[in-house]
């Protein structure tokens, strides 16, 4: 890409409840990120949030109430509602323009203060038909795993073995909420929310304000010996009404080979190294990597079955513990670019991976069974 | 509710008054009849269900009314046993994609007319590729909810 645009620090908060505000947390995450960058909040040119209006926060105006804490006072801001990874996106072109030389996103998602996620994604369907009917981003996921299963043979024990794994791996991750050693039957044996999905298979609700600091080619360079490039980006949005979709034929297909085209990888098995992916439910780890390119179509249950997926396999997914364990709704897909950028750096601590990350996929997805898409590839 | 750090409980309730426009107005109004319509694509010839004004993927004028079939087959189901706030049904219920004979997309309904409590009867009864019909309330109001349910044929 011309123009390059780097991440240069990050910063995130832990996903349990924490008792502070939310307006003076985020103050807290956004300042440990400039802090980590070296910056004044003068310094910031620009600044991209990513929140939601009154679903997921219940003040409506957020990006207002939230200025402060994001360090965006008398500065040329604008906010994003969808898919956070937007905001990635939308901060990386300001740069891109050579109006700006640095510019801040942030996340801003605090679950813990939040509805039940299925309360506020029933306020996403249509208030004609769909929500009438009771959709929401649960029952949505679970009518497109049967549809997975049965379509391709893959075994619910192959569903669960994406909690297993995503769970462990949360363990060694200090910001994860939801994490433990757990057996396929456990997970499988959790209560039965919405057949085919149980319990252990449906991501929390947690909390997640997430700072990244981005800058031109020749800013990151004085701010950092290690900037972590953009090396490729894109997103596909389906169609709204849900009948209307093919579930298992989704867009991430197109947003990733957009993606990849960009960033120059003509074989994602081999030249991602790592991927941070956005999995509100168990077994759509198992359909995005299909999606992504990392195994054929249908080979979802036989990828996690390979051992290739774990932490310490060719292609780590979700090392974090990705979204099974941190669900902040609003801020996730953000969340894996902080995740692929410490990854990069090799600054991830306990649950930094073996191999040697030099690109990584970071991607987001918002509305039901996979509505939207992005992707982000990063390197070194 | 109760936590052990000081908190508002506070709550958002907003009264909104949406058109329902020109298509879903005879859209709904055909279900007060027992009639459930679709349009089709004047382009890639879909006929769509619920009836649109626009096929979203050819982006072009739909062009035809069609009456398409009470009668159709289960795409995929999910049995949700479980509560949250807002929640328009009381659980347990039967959420399935259904093809209506005549249609070219999936109808989202619930499926139900059998014992819902018992997860293994539901698993007996309920398959994907199994065959339902419509059941009609008797008060009809122009919502969608005018179908109470589908049951198996």
């Amino acid at each position: 890409m011309a123009n390059r645009v780097a991440i240069v620090a990050v910063s995130q908060n832990a996903g349990a409840e924490s008792k502070d505000n939310f307006y003076d947390q985020a103050y807290r995450v956004v300042k440990d990120a400039l802090d980590k960058a070296g910056m004044s909040r003068e310094e910031i040119h620009t600044v991209v949030s990513a929140s939601s209006d009154i679903f997921h926060g219940g003040i409506s105006c957020a990006n207002a109430y939230y200025w402060e804490s994001s360090a965006a006072f008398l500065k040329p801001g604008s906010r994003q509602d969808g898919e956070s990874l937007f905001a990635l996106a939308y901060a990386a072109m300001r740069i891109m323009t050579g109006k700006h030389d640095t510019a801040l996103v942030v996340g801003l998602c605090k679950g813990s203060e939040n509805p039940e996620n299925d309360t506020c994604t029933h306020m996403f369907t249509d208030p004609f038909y769909q929500r009438e009917v009771g959709l929401n981003e649960t029952v949505a996921a679970a009518l497109q795993m049967r549809l997975y299963m049965e379509r391709f043979g893959v075994a619910h024990e192959q569903c669960a073995k994406v909690a297993v794994k995503n769970l462990g791996n949360a363990l060694r991750n200090p910001y994860a909420h939801k994490k433990g050693i757990y057996t396929i039957d456990a997970v499988l044996d959790s209560k039965r929310v919405i057949d085919p999905l149980t319990a252990m298979q449906i991501a929390p609700k947690s909390e997640g304000i997430i700072a990244l600091v981005l800058a031109s080619e020749n800013k990151a360079k004085k701010l950092t010996d290690k900037p972590v490039w953009l090396k490729g980006y894109s997103s596909s949005l389906d169609t709204f009404n849900f009948g209307d979709r093919d579930l298992l034929n989704g867009q991430l297909k197109n947003a990733a080979s957009r993606a990849y085209k960009m960033a120059g990888i003509t074989n994602p098995r081999k030249e991602v190294d790592l991927a941070e992916i956005t999995e509100p439910y168990a077994f759509q780890e198992l359909l995005w990597c299909e999606d992504l390119g990392f195994c054929d179509p249908g080979g979802g249950g036989k990828l996690i079955d390979s051992g290739a997926t774990q932490r310490d396999g060719a292609l780590p997914v979700n090392a974090s513990g990705g979204v099974l364990a941190n669900n902040p709704y609003v801020s996730r897909g953000l969340q894996r670019a902080v995740e692929a950028f410490l990854q990069i750096r090799g600054e991830a601590g306990e649950h930094q991976v073996g191999k040697k990350v030099k690109t990584a996929l970071a991607h987001g997805t918002h509305g039901f069974a996979g509505q939207c898409h992005a992707v982000a590839i990063l390197g070194s | 509710m109760a936590k052990e750090f000081k908190t508002l409980l506070t709550e958002i309730k907003l009264p909104y008054e949406l058109a329902y426009g020109a298509t879903w107005t005879r859209f709904f109004e055909g279900m007060k009849e027992k009639k459930i319509y679709g349009t089709k694509c004047s382009r890639c010839g879909r006929i769509l269900v619920p009836a649109r004004t626009f096929c979203p993927r050819c982006f072009v004028d739909t062009d035809e009314w069609v009456e398409v079939s009470p009668q159709g087959t289960v795409l995929t189901w999910s049995y949700a046993n479980y509560r949250y706030f807002g929640m328009p049904m009381d659980p347990p219920f039967i959420s399935a994609l259904i093809k209506l004979d005549g249609a070219d997309v999936g109808f989202l309904h619930i499926v139900a007319g059998f014992d819902l409590d018992d997860f293994d009867v539901v698993r007996q009864t309920v398959k994907t590729g199994m065959r339902v019909k419509a059941v009609w309330e008797d008060e009809r109001k122009g919502h969608i909810m005018d179908i109470r349910h589908f049951e198996p044929l």
